[in-house]
């Protein structure tokens, strides 16, 4: 599924109609620029150790950028801990995110408020909270859905397949959006997979269709009409995002001894951020002043990340005793009175 | 009104009670619905409350579990029954690492009333994975809370407790003593679920137990009365947060402390509060704390496990030792 291709030709596919206006596609393109601003500019202050760790979006862009914007206000997204660009259709404050990968916190959005829930780690575990959410919103009689993403390798995980299955036996409002950047860290996808993973979907029961992740036109059409079939209780369908994670998997990893320079150049020529580029100024919806302006502003951000990154404060200790329960046990309390009396007894000794 | 009832009856009027109490109260687990459970703990609950509020689910634990995470971030109080003890395991990445941490990094926005139930501990004759004691792996787990049960009225309280409860909650049923009866006061105040309870007052030795090993503790202690012996039993009833208080009092005046569970003794529970006991109650001791558990081997066949598990006699060796010092 394709509606913009990687040389900016605007095509129509007779499924997946899609009216966008001209403010809309300068937002999209606006969207992705600064989002790429951000992961790159978080990928340099980790590099100057200003972050742990950092898992970069770089070449995802559209694919998020298009699901995020395909989600209503009352949907929620249940994200990996790559949704950068999601959380960024969402509200969510880029120095948020970064305070996870900075190690202050566990991520300091509020994912109620957000619609956009905390990052998950462990791979695939999201899914099955995603689809028992879309079961409460089903109980609740409420016209959202929730939106599950997850990665190819994810797809491996025993607890992605029972998500699917719960998924259709309740025919849940849930979405599962399949970013597949070819690579769980090393392991490409033929190790994951003798099928095309969208073809998965067959088997549990429920519609899987590919789109290419590269093109935030389709990515959105395809989302859109998704999760509106979900709204409106025709139950799941898998979203295969066919798309290409340029850098690394983290920064801790190093693509080079396990990709080919080859494979990175070819698909450069598919970036997502040129095409909608091509498309914008051949047909006049934007012009050079617009570019620049978003390049202003990209600027602006990437300022303000790095001094809100660097002038974060680190947390007062006894942030790791808060909320490890709602109702706090004895037990703790005691804990946590003896660190404050430790730490007391270093004030005003130079510590 | 005060009613005879077993702990496996008392279960299923504490969940019946639950369910009428609050609509967000959802059971869901294999078996549940119209089958009653394999233990018939929620029989006829489908039927008076329908398929949306008992849901048989398909069988997959971590599902389970997962998707009870999914509800309880949309407030749904989801109760969750795992069949066996030794099926808890394909959902103990779930429980570990989503719902025991998820109120602690959502810094309280989101959640995790989740209830565990789990039929728990040996001595019923099954075959393998159907008679472990996996405790001390989720009491080892900071944002989970854990319970076990010994007898009808702590079934009947507990069980509504646990689900009003705010934090999640692993509920530990002791299933060869579901069919064990007492008086259950269905108007009573109950008294707080994170508490142990002395049972049994006695001066020489302190025995503490839980879940299944109550029983055999109590019953020891009779028969070491015959002896001259006096023995105060404890019910630890909450083993995490771990209640300590009453038996630091206790051996204060006992000065000898026996622990006594299922669970293999290595790393195990008592472990942790024979820990406890010596660092608070060093200057009372006249003896060690002694510990009596199962042995550290997977659990035997079927015809071992009168072996494998504690009773009354290696119960009444271990209080012979301690008084032996």
């Amino acid at each position: 599924m394709q509606l913009l291709t990687p040389e900016g030709e605007r095509i129509q596919h007779p499924d997946h109609p899609l009216d966008v206006s001209a403010e809309e596609l300068r937002g999209l393109y606006r969207d992705l620029v600064l989002v790429r601003r951000w992961d790159v500019e978080a990928t340099a202050l980790q590099r100057q150790g200003e972050l742990g760790i950092w898992a970069s979006l770089l070449g995802q862009e559209a694919a998020q950028i298009g699901a995020g914007r395909a989600m209503a206000d009352t949907d929620t997204a249940f994200p990996t801990y790559r949704e950068h660009g999601v959380a960024w259709t969402r509200g969510v404050d880029p120095l948020h995110v970064i305070s996870l990968f900075r190690g202050v916190d566990n991520g300091g959005w509020d994912p109620v408020a957000t619609g956009f829930n905390l990052y998950t780690v462990v791979i695939g575990a999201q899914t099955l909270h995603a689809t028992g959410y879309a079961m409460g919103l089903q109980r609740d009689g409420a016209e959202s859905a929730a939106l599950a993403f997850l990665g190819d390798g994810a797809t491996s995980q025993g607890e992605v397949n029972e998500a699917m299955i719960w998924a259709a036996s309740f025919s849940a409002p849930v979405v599962f959006f399949c970013q597949n950047n070819q690579y769980a860290i090393s392991v490409p996808l033929e190790r994951q997979s003798r099928v095309p993973l969208y073809q998965r979907a067959a088997g549990f029961g429920f519609p899987g269709v590919r789109v290419d992740g590269n093109d935030v036109l389709a990515v959105l059409a395809v989302t859109r009409s998704a999760l509106a079939a979900a709204r409106e209780g025709q139950g799941p369908t898998f979203i295969e995002a066919f798309t290409y994670r340029m850098g690394a998997h983290t920064t801790s990893d190093d693509p080079t001894r396990y990709r080919l320079a080859s494979e990175l150049e070819e698909w450069k020529l598919r970036d997502p951020i040129a095409r909608v580029k091509a498309y914008l100024s051949r047909t006049g919806v934007a012009d050079a002043a617009f570019f620049d302006a978003v390049e202003a502003e990209g600027d602006e951000l990437a300022a303000r990340i790095r001094s809100g990154t660097v002038g974060m404060p680190d947390p007062p200790g006894t942030a790791m005793f808060d909320r490890v329960y709602a109702e706090q046990t004895p037990h703790l309390a005691a804990q946590q009175a003896e660190f404050e009396a430790y730490q007391a007894s270093f004030e005003g000794a130079g510590h | 009104m005060t009613e005879t009832l077993t702990i496996g009856k008392a279960l299923n009027l504490g969940l019946r009670r639950a369910m009428e109490d609050d609509a967000k109260v959802v059971l869901m687990g294999e078996d549940i619905g119209r089958l009653g459970g394999v233990f018939r703990i929620t029989d006829g609950l489908q039927k008076d409350f329908g398929e949306d509020r008992v849901v048989d689910t398909p069988l997959a634990e971590a599902g389970i579990l997962g998707t009870a995470v999914g509800l309880a971030m949309r407030g749904y109080r989801p109760v969750c029954e795992i069949q066996f003890d030794g099926f808890v395991f394909p959902a103990y990445n779930q429980i570990v690492t989503q719902v025991a941490k998820i109120h602690a990094r959502s810094r309280g926005r989101l959640p995790m009333p989740i209830v565990i139930r789990i039929p728990f501990g040996g001595g019923i004759g099954a075959v393998e994975h159907h008679s472990e004691s996996p405790e001390a792996y989720f009491a080892h787990t900071p944002g989970l809370k854990v319970v076990a049960v010994s007898n009808p009225v702590d079934a009947y309280w507990g069980i509504q407790q646990a689900i009003a409860h705010p934090d999640p909650v692993v509920f530990l049923e002791p299933k060869r003593r579901y069919w064990e009866k007492a008086e259950v006061d269905t108007d009573a105040t109950p008294g707080p679920l994170f508490a142990s309870r002395v049972l049994r007052g006695g001066d020489d030795v302190t025995l503490l137990a839980y879940g299944p090993m109550v029983k055999t503790a109590l019953q020891a202690a009779e028969a070491a009365a015959e002896e001259g012996r006096s023995i105060e039993v404890v019910d630890l009833r909450t083993l995490s947060p771990l209640d300590l208080e009453p038996v630091f009092d206790s051996v204060r005046r006992t000065g000898r402390c026996v622990v006594v569970h299922e669970a293999a003794v290595t790393l195990g529970l008592g472990a942790e509060i024979a820990a406890r006991v010596t660092e608070t109650c060093f200057h009372s001791l006249e003896a060690p704390v002694l510990r009596v558990g199962g042995y550290d081997t997977p659990y035997p066949p079927s015809k071992l496990e009168e072996e494998y598990l504690p009773d009354l006699d290696r119960v009444l060796d271990a209080v012979d030792r301690s008084m032996g010092f």
